[in-house]
């Protein structure tokens, strides 16, 4: 059941490359990363890309394919028509090193910078006591594999480098929320945190980092919304804060949202489907492309987005 | 040469070698006990492979049954490893195991809850009791990212106090080492090359802590990623330290078997340990047929018996599909061998039957995912096909139990994780790595720290055993006229899993040797096309060299010991011999060259053995073993009447 696939492999480092045309043999059950490791076992012994687990666990394999951000380990080669060019390109938010690594430290110092755990002081190790339903809506969040596919595809960054300053993106997002929820962490201003400097407010809500997150977590709906909402005073009535850790489950999530930055986003589909572009990628790649921050319009995620340059005009 | 002097150097008091469960925890215990800590991974920072440990992390808690406690656990472990285990490895791991759990609940993790809002435990093969701590299927996920996120609040710390993340304890994430550096027999320093640029670092530092992890990537069928080349144990030899146990192999019997490209990807035993059970062609529970006589007592004998044990515990015996490791993949083996196999070369692990399909998914959800997404098998509504998998490495750095300082003739050096060895014996309990790493992580990071103390002065790096290593790691990239690194990749699985695999025999080990010693010599010549930075045909050909010396460790051992035991089954001698429980088998470099020599076993400590009752020690020990048990039990009886 083997047959020789067209794939289309872009090659090079930070000062340029292009889509390289190879010839390869491809067996039955394979995913595209089988695919490279036969390259690299014969064409293209130094064809450089990430990978750990090969079963969707580790976050390493992360690649665009046919435009689509993916873990390439997780992409089977059946969901190609036969005839289908493969097209892989490096995500394409973060510098290249080569061919299909890039630099992904952007995020590591965004991990850095948001707030760890705050232990309860007078808790003893051992005596820890949580319940299942209060732990798993933070539980959700720590499924989280760090690919990086939502921050590759989040249109805040992912054609604007001067927002990579201000915007810690949808996984630090969920990190903040993950310890908002967290019902022993005794850190009050997660929320305020995500706005102030995480730059929550540049998220309008496109929901394009849901999409393609390989662990289906709800990263818009149940980490950035509620994030977004504010509720009054919270923070300065010790009761009232108990309360909201402990019975926050019960509360309706409120879904208007209030930002700093923007006047309001709302998450409607009507927004994604009808003014909100998908098709955000140039057609051609120069050095990379500056355009107008997000803030100040309505923001475009490629979650499918048109392929990169197969010009090899330079990559950024 | 001027290379030396163009290359980066870093000054540390303690560099830990592996960014797993192992060494993220000692590089924190070293970072609080006041050191400069470098940790260093070959991956990007939270892949190493502990991510994808799906089960549990052993710990006798007892939260869900509260007759466990730590002499239970230590019993199990000493039993899964067929006695071989370090006794007092095994105690400590047993004692201590808890108190690290809890621990990573101050860090923020969140395990599974039991309806009191305990840790939840889950059972597993060889505990008796629910014991495993963990996140449904996605147990080292939740320790990764734990520990990676406690050194990150270390870095916070530091931050507010020295204005630098990295001012005591910095990652250096994508970057190899291929060579440690010695004054004398004192560890200096290490020595590797960034993977991004090629370019190489040198770290000057007292203390080295090893946890590099295992050694899988010799098989080709095997669950372990691109990273288990066996570094750690090879730099441990060339600095002269001493491996034990190289023998002992873990076969893993639910491997994925098909696609054929996914072949050895692991299914996780809670999939059994939540009421999987194992079938072969024609539908029968085979497992009840491979019950050896040294666990008789413990496992059930009928399907109801087995079944009913789910619920209760007390008063039923466990299902046979719930063995050791070792006997579940050697019936597997069996089975597929005496034409009773699934058509892919396996045989069936049925959950689907056993359980409703919202439970499967919410109890082992990545499991669901894997073979919807991989294999088109929708695990709620039929059976896998399984079948073993090269999976971890039991034997490895022989350690000092309290300490993980390296034995042999070198000072300085510590392992910790599963590039250690002696915990677990012949075979390891599934869950005990986990709660190994933590425990011995732990231990081996705070006595780094002391040694690092305890010096008058530093060790010296000698520049020439610098530029030694310069051209070693160069070498492959000037060469042209060598083989392809995947090429003898792919040759030293077929030698390793053809010849040293699940079933050994005589004539096949001393012929792997033969073949090892042939590709000793191609891989001296090893050629990489490319230039320096990221080039993984270059990294591959700078493993070669440690997969080579790890697997000559393997054969020499294998071949040497003459009975069967855990990991290691031999065909010309299936049956477990007390005398050679009483050996462990240690692995030494003399130039390039293996040396084997026989060590006794240290022995248990009475309280330790009073915690077995002789009906089952005399499976194990010898008549003389035995007779001062007994001596011991008389002469307790006599001080109890005094
Ligand atoms: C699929 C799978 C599931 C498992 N499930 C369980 C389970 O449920 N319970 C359980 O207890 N155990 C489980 N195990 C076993 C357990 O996960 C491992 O034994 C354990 O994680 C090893 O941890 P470690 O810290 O020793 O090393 P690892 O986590 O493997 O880390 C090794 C580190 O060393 C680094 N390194 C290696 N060589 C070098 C070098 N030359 N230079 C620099 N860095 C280097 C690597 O980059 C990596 O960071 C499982 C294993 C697998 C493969
Ligand atoms: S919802 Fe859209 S804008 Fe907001 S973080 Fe996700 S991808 Fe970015
Ligand atoms: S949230 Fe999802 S997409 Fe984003 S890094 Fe985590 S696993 Fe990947
Ligand atoms: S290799 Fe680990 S997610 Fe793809």
């Amino acid at each position: 059941m083997s047959a020789k696939r067209q794939f289309r492999i872009w090659r090079g480092d930070e000062t340029g490359g292009d889509l390289q045309d190879y010839m390869v043999e491809v067996n039955e059950g394979e995913v595209v990363l089988d695919v490279i490791h036969r390259l690299q076992a014969t064409d293209a012994p130094d064809l450089a890309c990430r990978w750990n687990c090969k079963a969707g666990k580790c976050g390493s394999c992360s690649m665009e394919i046919n435009g689509k951000p993916r873990l390439s380990c997780m992409t089977r080669m059946s969901t190609f028509g036969d005839d289908e060019t493969v097209t892989v390109t490096p995500l394409r938010t973060f510098p290249v090193i080569r061919d299909l690594v890039t630099d992904v430290s952007f995020n590591y110092e965004k991990a850095r910078e948001t707030p760890a755990f705050a232990p309860p002081p007078d808790v003893a190790p051992g005596d820890y006591r949580m319940q299942q339903v209060d732990v798993e809506r933070s539980q959700e969040f720590r499924k989280c594999i760090e690919c990086f596919l939502c921050q590759n595809v989040c249109h805040v960054i992912r054609d604007h480098e001067e927002n990579k300053q201000a915007f810690s993106g949808p996984r630090y997002f969920i990190r903040a929320a993950e310890l908002d929820m967290h019902p022993l962490d005794t850190r009050t201003d997660r929320k305020e945190y995500a706005q102030a400097e995480q730059g929550l407010g540049f998220c309008n809500i496109t929901k394009c980092c849901t999409e393609v997150c390989p662990e289906h977590i709800k990263i818009t709906d149940n980490g950035i919304i509620p994030m977004k909402e504010r509720v009054v005073d919270r923070r300065y009535d010790p009761l009232v804060w108990l309360g909201s850790k402990i019975f926050r489950r019960g509360e309706t999530p409120q879904t208007s949202v209030t930002t700093a930055r923007q006047g309001s986003a709302t998450p409607s589909s009507a927004t994604r489907s009808g003014i909100h572009s998908h098709a955000g990628a140039p057609t051609t790649r120069g050095p990379r492309r500056r355009r107008r921050a997000a803030s100040t319009g309505i923001g475009r995620c490629p979650t499918r987005p048109r392929r990169r340059s197969t010009t090899g005009a330079g990559f950024r | 040469m001027t290379t030396t002097t163009r290359i980066e150097r870093h000054h540390y008091d303690v560099v830990v070698i592996g960014a797993g469960g192992a060494g993220l925890r000692a590089a924190i215990e070293a970072r609080l006990a006041g050191k400069k800590t470098a940790i260093i991974s070959k991956s990007l920072f939270g892949k190493a492979h502990t991510v994808m440990a799906e089960g549990g992390a052993a710990a006798a808690m007892g939260n869900v049954n509260s007759r466990d406690n730590w002499q239970v656990h230590f019993r199990d472990t000493m039993r899964g490893g067929k006695f071989l285990n370090n006794f007092r490895m095994a105690e400590l791991h047993a004692k201590e195991s808890p108190q690290r759990i809890w621990e990573l609940e101050t860090y923020g993790a969140l395990f599974d809850r039991t309806k009191d809002g305990k840790i939840s435990q889950r059972n597993f093969g060889g505990h008796e009791y629910p014991r495993l701590a963990h996140v449904g299927d996605r147990t080292g996920l939740e320790l990764i990212r734990t520990l990676q996120q406690k050194i990150v609040s270390l870095q916070q710390e530091d931050h507010r106090e020295h204005g630098s993340y990295d001012a005591r304890i910095k990652v250096f994430s994508e970057t190899t080492i291929t060579e440690l550096l010695l004054d004398g027999d004192r560890v200096a320093g290490a020595f590797g090359y960034y993977r991004e640029s090629g370019e190489f670092i040198l770290f000057e530092a007292p203390a080295v802590v090893l946890a590099t992890g295992g050694v899988g990537r010799s098989y080709k069928v095997t669950s372990n990623s691109w990273e288990y080349t066996g570094d750690g144990h090879a730099l441990a030899l060339r600095a002269g330290a001493t491996l034990i146990n190289m023998e002992f192999l873990q076969f893993h019997p639910t491997g994925m078997v098909w696609p054929p490209s996914v072949k050895g990807i692991l299914v996780t035993e809670s999939v059994r340990g939540d009421g999987g059970v194992l079938k072969n062609s024609e539908g029968k529970r085979f497992m009840f047929d491979y019950v050896p006589d040294v666990f008789r007592n413990q496992y059930a004998e009928t399907e109801e018996e087995a079944d009913r044990w789910y619920t209760d515990p007390d008063n039923n015996r466990r299902p046979p599909e719930l063995l050791p490791r070792d006997e579940v993949a050697r019936a597997i083996n069996s089975e597929v061998k005496a034409g009773r196999g699934s058509p892919a070369g396996g045989v069936f692990l049925d959950i689907a039957s056993r359980r409703s399909a919202d439970e499967i998914r919410r109890r082992l959800p990545s499991m669901y995912h894997q073979f919807k997404e991989l294999a088109d098998v929708d695990i709620t509504a039929e059976p896998m096909e399984v079948g073993p998998t090269c999976h971890y490495v039991m034997g490895g750095v022989e350690v000092d139990p309290d300490s993980g300082a390296a034995f042999g003739h070198v000072r300085g050096l510590f392992a910790a994780g599963e590039v250690s060895g002696g915990m677990h014996g012949s075979n390891r309990l599934g869950g005990n790595s986990l709660s190994d790493l933590l425990v011995f992580g732990k231990r081996a990071g705070g006595h780094a720290a002391s040694y690092a103390d305890g010096l008058a002065a530093r060790p010296k790096v000698a520049v020439d055993a610098v530029e030694a290593a310069v051209e070693t790691a160069l070498a492959p990239l000037q060469r042209d006229t060598g083989e392809s690194p995947y090429t003898l990749q792919q040759d030293l699985q077929a030698v390793m899993g053809d010849l040293v695999g699940i079933i050994r025999r005589e004539g096949e080990l001393a012929d792997a040797l033969v073949r090892l010693a042939e590709l000793r010599e191609r891989v001296a010549k090893v050629s990489a096309v490319g230039g320096r930075r990221y080039n993984p045909g270059w990294h591959l050909a700078l493993d070669l060299r440690n997969m080579l010396v790890v697997s000559e460790c393997t054969a020499k051992a294998a071949l040497e010991r003459q009975e069967s035991r855990g990991g290691h089954t031999r065909e010309d001698y299936p049956a477990m011999e007390p005398k050679w429980r009483q050996v462990n088998l240690v692995c030494a470099l003399d130039g390039d060259t293996v040396q084997l020599t026989r060590k006794p076993l240290p022995k248990m400590r009475p309280e330790l053995i009073g915690l077995f009752d002789r009906a089952e020690l005399a499976k194990y020990l010898t008549d003389e073993e035995l007779a001062d048990f007994d001596a011991l039990v008389a002469d307790a009886g006599e001080a109890d009447n005094r």
